[in-house]
């Protein structure tokens, strides 16, 4: 039956043969796409001759998984976040990375204690920390919202609000904005009650949300005034706010910290060329130079001392940085556990909430 | 050409003298061949395209060997004790053997995915007991209930009973929002997770509103082109067809710029004063984009053969009836309207059938409440469930194909005027 369909595919797609001097790498789009175009992509060409093919996915889980399930992989290397990562790795769809060839920091700290507790899995190596945060117009509110809970408040703070259209991390802002210390939230989230509590803080702004389902859409409806504030990824709402001058403020009250990896899915076409990517794009210096064009923290401990200005060379990055202490007050960091066994489940639920009236 | 003359043992021959049934049979069959030939590219892609991958999909709805294919001692465990069977010893090192295996395939992600289906947090039980399962020592009941108490779960073992079974009419069964009790019966799905069947409901009666609104919308036109001279006509015709022609994606954002809270509409009304800028109307990412969006993009199908069932109608009908007395409204109602029904038929069931399956329009327009079962059918194939995205994907197309066959009974095919 999979044989069938492999050979099916293969005839209506078409397969590209693959060509020598040639990687593809999927990511998210938008301006972080492009901070991993500068900073990885270019120099990687220009030391190895290998040309970098930038494609973009809403999720770059999901095509990775649908291309090795019907065996028609043309990925070679895609960002995706922890708990896709390790669960794509139970299944057996990634191929495994050796830690000990990705290379040490440049005092000569090996690569495994450099990398921040548990940034180094068996398929997968990180690259960045983000965090979803709120954000909101400070044309709209001069006297802005300050904590979670004003996210939630439509008296206080009238407006559409944007959220993206999956269950995870919405839940944890509608835990926290209802009392819930950071600390507790996964404890609570973990029971049907708390479940429930979550949704119904959902349900208590339901009609007033506008759901986006990429990452560069929230920056799009807060310029397009279409909603008053929205959760997005702080590096988009950053690039919005400094490199194109947008009056959009970042509220770290509630923020979620998670990660990005690298993974290379099972079958890519051209692995070897795909580790070398993952091994130079991991160093000391390319991860520091990420953080140049967008304000995401590197993985590596060793990359946060190279952290200076932004592009523009006037901005400092340190305080637009999700890890920076001031940021840190009210943060929670996402269970990525909690996420890859339970996120189909909440997924159904989720869905069955949205669609009914 | 094939002069029959009487032969000598009966029957009629050729001017070759063979039998004429045979020459002919043989000339046909040259003919019937050469025309097989040349369809024979269309055939074959038809089938390799679109025959063989749409009749995989409809199987995968009834199979998922994820579970099957990694746990072969279970599976033996199972055939061997039937339902209600105590689960011992012996079922536990079934069950380690299988985790032993999957931890050195890198299989028990896998494994549990497919129980997670049903039983939640199963994944992460399976890849976290196997991850230790080469040390388990018999007695595998304590040693795996000590690494994870979970496991005597009577819900758990039943739906990995049902799992060991690549055939399973499971996800039809949730497709309907139903599911197996833990004694393998057949109950609803808790409340919280039923959306399939409101989802059905919605998407027919939208698409049913849908339809209504391109005949009500579409047969004034329709008629307004079939009666003006042919030079306007062909002028307005342009009007109809030039969106036909534009891309789907361009007039769903196009209506997205028009309606939007600060969109073109809206900034009308409120620059008239009509509503005031806190008053403005939310008339897209809810349902009312989606009807707003989908009607226009369909009228075409309406239009057009409605259009070519009126062209021909000869006016002298109406204007006899007229002659005879009848008020224009009755000269309508009972003259015009019964001729044009071929292709309010053919229109209406054209828009229908598409809009059941629509699914790009609702998914940028539609928001929440907006959203049709098409939007969860790919929801699913994303998320790489593609046993229950073919199974909802079955039920729309059966759905449909009752409609169509009802559609028969009551109207009848072949009233049918495509144009």
């Amino acid at each position: 039956m999979k044989k069938l369909l492999v050979t099916t595919t293969a005839l209506v797609g078409f397969a590209y043969g693959a060509q020598a001097a040639e990687i593809t790498v999927m990511s998210w789009g938008g301006a972080y796409a492009e901070s991993q175009i500068e900073a990885y992509h270019k120099p990687f060409t220009a030391q190895t001759g290998v040309t970098v093919v930038s494609v973009d996915a809403d999720n770059p889980a999901v095509p990775v998984e649908a291309q090795v399930k019907a065996g028609n992989v043309s990925i070679d290397v895609a960002d995706v976040e922890y708990p896709d990562a390790v669960r794509l790795c139970d299944e057996g769809m990634l191929e495994t990375i050796d830690h000990s060839t990705l290379p040490p920091a440049p005092d000569g700290t090996p690569a495994t204690q450099d990398f921040l507790p548990g940034l180094l899995l068996d398929c997968a190596v990180a690259t960045i920390t983000f965090s979803t945060i709120f954000a909101y117009d400070a044309s709209v509110f001069p006297e802005g919202p300050t904590s979670i809970s004003d996210f939630f408040d439509l008296q206080k703070f009238p407006g559409k609000r944007g959220m993206g259209k999956r269950p995870r991390a919405n839940l944890e802002m509608a835990l926290m904005a209802d009392g819930v210390p950071a600390a507790e939230v996964y404890d609570v989230l973990s029971t049907p009650a708390g479940v429930d509590r979550a949704f119904a803080k959902l349900d208590s702004i339901k009609g007033d949300i506008i759901w986006w389902e990429a990452g560069a859409q929230p920056p799009q409806l807060l310029a397009d005034g279409e909603v008053a504030m929205t959760t997005a990824y702080n590096g988009r709402i950053f690039n919005a706010a400094i490199a194109e001058n947008k009056p959009f403020t970042v509220v770290w009250d509630g923020q979620i910290q998670e990660y990005d990896l690298w993974v290379v899915p099972k079958g890519a076409p051209n692995l070897e060329a795909a580790m070398e990517f993952v091994k130079f794009s991991t160093d000391t210096q390319r991860l520091a130079d990420q953080a140049k064009y967008i304000s995401y923290g590197p993985a590596r401990t060793s990359s946060s001392a190279l952290i200076g200005l932004f592009k523009d060379g006037k901005t400092e990055m340190l305080p637009h940085m999700p890890t920076n202490p001031d940021n840190m007050k009210n943060a929670l960091g996402s269970n990525f556990e909690f996420w890859a066994d339970r996120n189909k489940e909440l997924e159904e639920r989720f869905n069955a909430w949205l669609a009914a009236n | 050409m094939a002069e029959a003359v009487a032969g000598s043992g009966g029957g009629l021959r050729t001017a070759d003298g063979r039998p004429l049934g045979e020459a002919l049979a043989q000339a046909q069959g040259r003919a019937r061949r050469r025309a097989l030939l040349l369809v024979a590219p269309l055939l074959l892609f038809v089938l390799f395209s679109f025959v063989v991958p749409i009749g995989q999909l409809l199987i995968s709805a009834f199979s998922d060997d994820d579970f099957a294919r990694n746990a072969p001692a279970l599976g033996a465990w199972f055939d061997e004790n039937p339902r209600g069977s105590p689960i011992d010893e012996s079922a536990y090192a079934a069950l380690a053997a299988d985790l032993k295996a999957a931890k050195e395939n890198r299989t028990a992600g896998q494994m549990g995915e497919r129980i997670n289906y049903e039983v939640s947090g199963a994944r992460s039980l399976f890849t976290s007991t196997a991850r230790n399962a080469d040390k388990f020592e018999p007695p595998y009941r304590e040693a795996i209930l000590a690494a994870r108490a979970e496991w005597d779960n009577p819900r758990l073992w039943e739906s990995m009973r049902q799992a060991s079974s690549s055939v399973t009419p499971n996800f039809f069964l949730a497709a309907v929002d139903l599911r197996r009790s833990e004694t393998g019966g057949i109950e609803r799905a808790p409340e919280e997770v039923r959306v399939y069947q409101m989802l059905f409901m919605r998407t027919f009666a939208l698409s049913a509103l849908i339809t209504v609104l391109c005949l009500l919308l579409g047969y004034p036109i329709a008629h307004l082109l079939a009666t003006l001279p042919l030079r306007y006509s062909n002028l307005l015709m342009i009007f109809v067809l030039l969106p036909f022609w534009t891309s789907l994606l361009v007039r769903t954002t196009s209506w997205i710029v028009l309606l939007q809270s600060e969109g073109v509409l809206n900034n009308i009304l409120v620059g008239f004063g009509i509503i005031g800028d806190d008053g403005r109307i939310r008339m897209i990412y809810n349902q009312t984009g989606t009807i707003v969006a989908m009607t226009h993009i369909l009228l075409p199908f309406m239009v057009l053969p409605l259009y070519s069932v009126m062209r021909p109608i000869p006016p002298s009908y109406v204007r006899a009836a007229r002659s005879l007395g009848a008020s224009s409204w009755t000269a309508f109602r009972r003259i015009y309207v019964p001729q044009t029904m071929p292709g309010v038929a053919a229109g209406g069931l054209l828009v229908f059938i598409l809009a059941v399956g629509y699914y790009i329009t609702p998914a940028l327009v539609g928001g929440a409440t907006g959203q049709l079962i098409s939007n969860l059918i790919a929801f699913h194939f994303e998320n790489s469930n593609w046993s229950m995205a073919a199974a909802l994907a079955s039920l729309l197309l059966l759905a449909v194909l009752i409609l169509y066959w009802l559609y028969d009974r009551l109207i009848g095919i072949d009233n049918l005027k495509l144009g």
